[in-house]
């Protein structure tokens, strides 16, 4: 019944990608999300958390959310080891997250891993959102999608993974590439 | 008869969690299972009511006070140290110093015995096995006195070198500081042996009793031990208090940990008199409603037989370990020979912590990580464990219930 809501959810987006309903499991596109992200250049980011909240409500079951969250988890691009670097390191007390910013066309794009997961699974969800975007929008994005999802508690202050790092880091590449705008632009 | 002596021996475990009240609460939608208990145990409704009576009908300053209202909070704080005192076996009720908690105790003796006994050159002896608050403090001490830190090694089963252990000793050694049972691996380590041996050496012996002391019968003065270090919340008590005990000679000689009011005998802007023990170590206003509560924590333990507790959590340990292992991709870390009711395990290619959230999500409560010992975790090659620890309110149809969540996580998560 819950993948029948998701076809139609993923219907929407058909006309970027035909996904495949071969079994139970959702099957997640690689180049759908890669369109998806070029697509995201025309997208604000409080349009696409609506995405992804939209997609979360047609999940019955918290299993259904986590075993999505798993699935984008195990699909998210490995980072390259070259940036499995200390200085690129998010420590959280439990999981490591590893975050690479870059800035190309007044947007930073980001890239990331983490060893859990799960995390990765919510990472997946963090660039969808904030990657290819500018610098003040993500500085000023609110994240409310998280909340909304239910998955709160992994932003929680429990020191238990590097998620709530993440995202203030990826706010904090954000702001740098902000100011340095302002610099230039003065200079 | 024998049948009779049996059910009378026999824990009637869900008479015991009818009087933990959050043991009916649901999460995610399903009836918790808590297994988190080496982390902190749940309360029983006699301890909430305590605090709740303390709050309602007696609050007030202690000692001081000449009213009944101080008279009252007076009384029911020092009868909890008297209950402790009992529990434990110790001397003298003024061998029992009040603290925040097993962490605190371990650094009241690093901050005040340390500081006047340990200088450059001597030795302090902990293990591999030790939780953070048995390794920093002595850290701390040794970098400001010029001390050396030494780590008795451990077995690949999670037991303690003894002989390992005897070599480090020698006239140095000063202090010998170790945990009676690891909280990431459940090994109960020889403490009396160990004692004996650094008695023997000439040095000083603390034992950190956080774990143990609500599985195991704790008898200090067969222990033997200087220093007795534990938490009442550990214990089905209230969080925010733990317990010092210390021989006297040693409690006599060392000088205040905190200085301000309750500690002193006299104050002058010239010269300060301290009070007697345990006083002297129990500065400023202390945590009286939650140390007045933990007297019925103490009681619920005597009266529901500590011998029957333990035998209780002992077979849900063996029934958990059995069941475990019949996980292939599953590793046990700590199988030592005696341990209390705590299992940590890891998994094939799988993050503790994902594991943990998914067992979350089917109302189970387990601990992941490293469980505060680092280097622990570093001797094993590992980041982290997923640790299952059970209490007496626990069944095993809880462990059932935990092995199909991680039927389920593997599935998920593989």
């Amino acid at each position: 019944m819950v993948y029948k809501k998701q076809l139609k959810c993923y219907r929407k987006y058909a006309i970027f990608y035909k996904p495949l309903y071969g079994n139970k499991n959702i099957t997640i596109n690689m180049a759908y999300l890669k369109k998806q992200q070029q697509m995201n250049d025309h997208k604000m980011i409080e349009e696409i958390e609506n995405e992804i909240v939209e997609e979360f409500s047609l999940f019955d079951s918290w299993d259904d959310k986590y075993e999505y969250i798993i699935d984008l988890g195990k699909k998210l691009p490995r980072l390259n080891d070259k940036h499995k670097i200390d200085e690129n390191r998010v420590r959280g007390c439990q999981s490591t997250v590893y975050l690479v910013a870059d800035y190309k066309d007044s947007k930073v794009l980001y890239k990331a891993e983490s060893d859990s997961v799960i995390v990765k699974g919510l990472i997946s969800m963090l660039i969808r959102v904030l990657s290819g975007q500018t610098p003040d929008e993500i500085v000023e994005a609110k994240l409310e999608f998280i909340r909304e999802i239910g998955m709160m508690t992994h932003l929680a202050q429990t020191r238990s993974n590097g998620l709530l790092a993440m995202v203030k880091q990826m706010k904090n590449y954000a702001l740098a590439y902000k100011i340095k705008n302002k610099i230039s632009v003065k200079q | 008869m024998i049948e009779s002596v049996s059910i009378q021996n026999k824990l009637d475990v869900f008479a015991i969690r009818r009087q933990f009240p959050v043991l009916n609460r649901e999460v995610k939608g399903k009836p918790l299972i808590y297994l988190d208990n080496a982390a902190t145990s749940q309360k029983p409704q006699v301890v909430i009511d305590a605090l709740v009576n303390y709050y309602s009908n007696y609050n007030a300053n202690i000692h001081r006070g000449i009213h009944t209202l101080a008279e009252e909070a007076t009384l029911a704080f020092e009868n909890t140290r008297d209950a402790v005192q009992l529990y434990i076996n110790a001397e003298s009720r003024e061998q029992i110093i009040f603290t925040r908690g097993t962490t605190e105790g371990i650094n009241l003796v690093a901050y005040t015995w340390g500081r006047q006994n340990i200088k450059a050159g001597d030795e302090i002896i902990i293990s591999t096995m030790e939780h953070h608050s048995n390794i920093v403090p002595w850290q701390i001490l040794c970098e400001e006195k010029g001390a050396i830190l030494k780590v008795i090694p451990i077995s690949d089963e999670g037991e303690l070198l003894m002989d390992e252990y005897e070599k480090l000793l020698s006239p140095e050694t000063k202090l010998v500081s170790i945990v009676h049972a690891s909280n990431a691996l459940g090994t109960i380590n020889p403490v009396k042996q160990i004692i004996a041996a650094a008695h023997k050496a000439g040095a000083v012996a603390l034992i950190d009793g956080a774990q143990s002391t609500v599985h195991l019968d704790i008898n200090v003065q067969e222990m033997g031990c200087d220093f007795f270090a534990f938490s009442s919340h550990k214990l089905y008590g209230p969080t925010g208090v733990g317990i010092l005990y210390g021989k006297k000679h040693l409690l006599e000689s060392m000088p205040p940990f905190h200085g301000g009011g309750e500690m002193i005998k006299e104050v002058t802007f010239e010269k300060t008199t301290y009070n007697d023990l345990p006083y002297k170590y129990e500065a400023g206003t202390p945590n009286i409603a939650d140390t007045i509560a933990f007297k019925p924590a103490l009681d619920f333990i005597c009266q529901t037989g500590k011998e029957k507790m333990s035998r209780h959590e002992d077979e849900l340990l063996v029934y958990a370990t059995a069941q475990l292992e019949q996980i292939p991709s599953l590793k046990i870390i700590g199988k030592a020979k005696k341990k209390v009711s705590i299992v940590s395990f890891i998994i094939d290619g799988l993050h503790p912590q994902d594991i943990g959230i998914l067992l979350d999500n089917g109302g189970i409560a387990v601990r992941t990580g490293h469980h505060c010992a680092q280097p622990l975790m570093n001797h094993f090659g590992i980041t982290g464990t997923v640790r299952a620890s059970f209490a007496v309110y626990n069944t095993k149809d809880e462990i059932d219930e935990l092995i199909l969540g991680l039927q389920k996580a593997i599935k998920m998560l593989s």
